[in-house]
């Protein structure tokens, strides 16, 4: 490809602080797309801990049916604010420093397509971040409407200011909406255009499919959240009335702009954790990933799914019969593709020479509490079920099972197995195996015991809460307060392995794949040749030679 | 080669046995959901329980068949600490890949029709649209007990305090009365923001949007005293904003309108305001600004916050 002679015939344009040995590379505006990468993960992690401090406090608030902790503003602030940053400080950043890091390394390239536009996108996120951080401490505090920030609730502003919790928390949505947009143009071309020779559709790694197929969902659902969200923000400062029903607008009509994007966001989130437990298990089990072509296009199939599902969100809102039941059809088909990874990753696991290593504890653990989410969310998508349990803790419970059990656990398995690459550097298997029992508890005592509360007819979003419920919040808040421990190991882990762990050599884990012939950590620009593919990934227990200049593959 | 024979013959009982197992662990689970929920105070109730009931037996032998196989993997199928080889190259299998295909499928659209005919039996908003087109559906005939066609009980709901009012003997309350195996007719309106109608123990949920009137149905079947949930984030105090649902006989139904039509209209106690006066009073109050409660709601019959419910 072009980006071959191009770049590799200039020396490195970094002012000196980005040399690629230097720690203060990852504090300028580098366009190396490993630096960026690091850049979004550790970013990505100082927010999830700041986020999780908030669900603590929330849970230290819910260990007593009465309202005594915080203040009922507050606790509305905190759970808005724990979910706004959860979703744009964490997962998102988090997936696309994964998604930067590794795409181009398993594809063959030197970088991203359009390195400075990555280096933008990435200098977003501490912007909005600052944004969402910043309105704690402005009057009135911060947002209070949810994260869905429904009108006519996000519209009624009782300080009179024009600088808000609530506009402000808008304009941080729009700014992510910019970012991820920016990241998905570049992302997208990327894969389409500069994979390595020989490197067609199908011999592309499943996570650069799922990759492609999340960042495709960005580029139809982010419009629409962002004109939302626009139009939000007149309602709010300058007195249109978009959604305002006092003016004759439709609160609802908001409610379609929001979950449009919203619920195939949650794909965003899911189909690149989809491609991390496809990379992980054909590893740790030695064997090539079961029906890898199914498992490929199903993440495509997932992305036109996702885009005709959103009601599922309003089946008890100003919504007709006739439309819940159109969506309760299409939803439940989503299941189909799922499943059909779910069985291929089981059956890629069956029969194979399997190490528990702590990436491959964490995919299977990650892979159980999928399997769980994936059943209450069927039994969601029914609709007069949902009606029952919508808004309740039922619902919590499922995401919170999706997005940590399978999302954040998925996370660590991708880290701890990248870690050596990244670094150069052996993480200790101790600590890490520590952790993942910690967070596997953690996430089960935290999250479980929501779904029965939920069926009891405990509201989500509640401050105080009637007596008969103690018993399983007390449960719940403690499992939160384990996660928050659970944290204390891998941090540990991390920071004591890359100061001073020990050598990782280029493949400790004896895994096929582009970004494992490269050394460790990759140099600048990854690879010297440009190697030519000639196989299927995860060729396991066959001898064929994954590139064509076999000198390379050793 | 008889040995062989045997040892895969002994297999396949091996995995029969095992998959009676899992469907007599799941139909078991399955039983137990019903003990999950509250008690079935409604007709719609008994509906959603079954389907729930179903759900969670072809759920659970879904979740141990997946994860029983995943666990069996991680115990009896490890690699030797020393072995560096790689396990057999399989790379798939197009029988086994249609298969865990069109079964899920089947199920799928199985859940999804049963789904479709609780809801259209519940008709909680009334018929839900093809059947009002001429189009056949299985189930025709609606469930209601008894349709006695009333003035619908309206349903007023604010920032943050319940109000239910009796069109035809001109009654306001706190509390919603209704008589029992009766079809209940309300009609859900909002003067502020989005808040939901939710009794856990009727299985029913009706967000309520302001600037419209939303017709809303079911038959309550079981006297008692039950919970009325705020469902919709409705702002600072929505955690607070519940009140009852009494489901009484029809002659004390009759009863208490006549008793409550007698009394003259005094204000309720109503938590949000009592908290924002107290917070306002208190020097010490943490809280952040926030959208003033509506005075309490004046009404002929004032419920307790104290009183219990089921």
């Amino acid at each position: 490809m072009s980006n071959a002679s191009l770049e590799a015939l200039q020396p490195s344009l970094q002012p000196q602080p980005g040399a690629p040995d230097n720690w203060k590379r990852f504090f300028t505006f580098s366009t190396d797309h490993k630096v960026i990468g690091i850049q979004y993960i550790v970013t990505a992690f100082v927010f999830f801990l700041f986020a999780g401090l908030l669900a603590m406090v929330m849970r230290g608030e819910l260990l007593t049916p009465e309202a005594d902790l915080v203040d009922r503003t507050v606790y509305n602030g905190l759970f808005t604010m724990h979910g706004t940053l959860m979703l744009f400080m964490w997962t998102f950043p988090m997936l696309n420093g994964l998604a930067n890091y590794l795409v181009p390394l398993m594809i063959g390239a030197r970088d991203m397509a359009f390195p400075r536009l990555n280096a933008a996108a990435f200098w977003l996120v501490p912007v909005f971040g600052v944004i969402l951080t910043a309105s704690f401490f402005i009057p009135g505090g911060p947002s209070q409407s949810g994260w869905w920030a429904y009108p006519p609730v996000s519209l009624q502003n009782p300080t009179g200011n024009l600088i808000n919790g609530q506009s402000m928390w808008i304009l941080a949505v729009a700014l992510s909406g910019i970012s991820s947009i920016m990241g998905a143009v570049n992302i997208v071309t990327t894969i389409f255009r500069m994979r390595a020779p020989g490197m067609g559709w199908f011999k592309m790694p499943v996570f650069c499919w799922t990759v492609l197929a999340a960042q495709l969902i960005q580029l139809f659902g982010l419009p629409a959240l962002t004109a939302g969200a626009v139009m939000l923000l007149f309602d709010l400062t300058v007195g249109t009335s978009f959604f305002n029903p006092e003016l004759g607008g439709d609160p609802v009509l908001y409610q379609h702009f929001f979950w449009f994007y919203s619920h195939p966001a949650v794909y965003v989130i899911i189909l690149p954790i989809f491609g991390v437990f496809s990379e992980i298990f054909p590893v740790y089990s030695r064997k090539p990933l079961f029906g890898y072509p199914v498992v490929a296009v199903s993440s495509l199939v997932i992305t036109g799914l996702s885009g005709i599902v959103w009601v599922h969100h309003m089946f008890a809102s100003g919504t007709p019969g006739w439309m819940r039941m159109l969506f309760m059809f299409s939803t439940m088909t989503i299941s189909v593709p799922t499943g059909i990874k779910v069985f291929a990753w089981v059956a890629t696991v069956w029969g194979g020479k399997i190490r528990l290593n702590t990436p491959m504890l964490f995919a299977l653990g990650g892979l159980i509490m999928w399997v769980f989410a994936g059943i209450t969310g069927i039994m969601l998508a029914s609709a007069p079920f949902d009606i029952h349990v919508n808004n309740t803790y039922f619902v919590v419970g499922h995401f919170h099972y999706v997005i940590y059990g399978a999302v954040v656990m998925g996370f660590y398995a991708a880290i701890y197995h990248w870690f050596p690459k990244m670094t150069g550097r052996m993480y200790y298997e101790g600590l890490g195996k520590l952790h993942f029992v910690l967070t596997f508890i953690g996430a089960n005592l935290n999250f479980f015991p929501m779904h029965p509360a939920g069926l009891m007819g405990m509201p989500r979003r509640v401050a105080s809460y009637d007596p008969e419920f103690a018993f399983w919040n007390v449960l719940a808040s403690l499992g939160g307060f384990l996660l928050g421990v659970s944290t204390l190991p891998f941090l540990l882990n991390m920071l004591s392995s890359w100061a001073r762990g020990p050598e990782a050599g280029d493949n400790p884990w004896r895994a096929i794949g582009l970004e494992w012939m490269v050394s460790s950590p990759p140099p600048h620009e990854n690879f010297d040749e440009i190697p030519v593919v000639v196989s299927r990934p995860y060729g396991y227990g066959s001898d064929e030679p994954l590139v064509a200049n076999a000198s390379e593959k050793e | 080669m008889f040995y062989q024979r045997w040892f895969k013959q002994r297999w396949i009982l091996v995995v029969i046995g095992l998959a009676i197992a899992d469907t007599v662990l799941s139909i078991w689970i399955g039983q137990q959901s019903y003990r999950w929920v509250p008690p079935q105070a409604s007709a719609e109730s008994i509906l959603v329980d079954d389907l729930f009931c179903l759900m969670t037996t072809v759920g659970s032998l879904i979740f141990f068949g997946v994860v029983g196989t995943l666990v069996y993997s991680m115990i009896f199928q490890r690699s030797p600490k020393y072995d560096t080889s790689d396990g057999p190259p399989i790379e798939g299998n197009l029988k086994l890949e249609v298969i865990w295909t069109v079964i899920p499928s089947i199920v799928i659209v199985g859940i999804a029709f049963a789904s479709y005919q609780t809801y259209d039996r519940m008709e909680i908003l009334g018929d839900i649209g093809p059947k009002s087109l001429g189009m056949a559906t299985a189930n025709a005939a609606p469930m209601t007990a008894e349709v006695v066609k009333t003035d619908p009980i309206e349903v007023r709901a604010r920032q943050w305090a319940w109000e239910f009012y009796y069109p035809e003997q001109a009654v306001s309350s706190t509390e919603l009365h209704l008589p029992v195996n009766q079809r209940a007719n309300l009609k859900l309106t909002s003067e502020d923001v989005l808040h939901g109608f939710f009794v856990p123990a009727f299985r029913i949920k009706q967000d309520i949007i302001p600037g419209r009137e939303i017709d809303f149905e079911f038959t309550p079947i079981r006297e008692g005293r039950y919970r009325v949930r705020d469902s919709d984030y409705s702002g600072t105090y929505f955690a607070a904003n519940q009140s009852t649902v009494v489901v009484e006989s029809a002659a004390a139904y009759q009863d208490w309108l006549a008793m409550a039509a007698a009394q003259s209209p005094t204000p309720a106690q109503n938590r949000a305001y009592r908290e924002f006066q107290r917070s306002r009073e208190n020097p010490n109050s943490q809280g952040w600004a926030t959208v003033e409660p509506a005075a309490p709601p004046v009404v002929n019959y004032a419920s307790s916050d104290e009183e219990s419910y089921e």
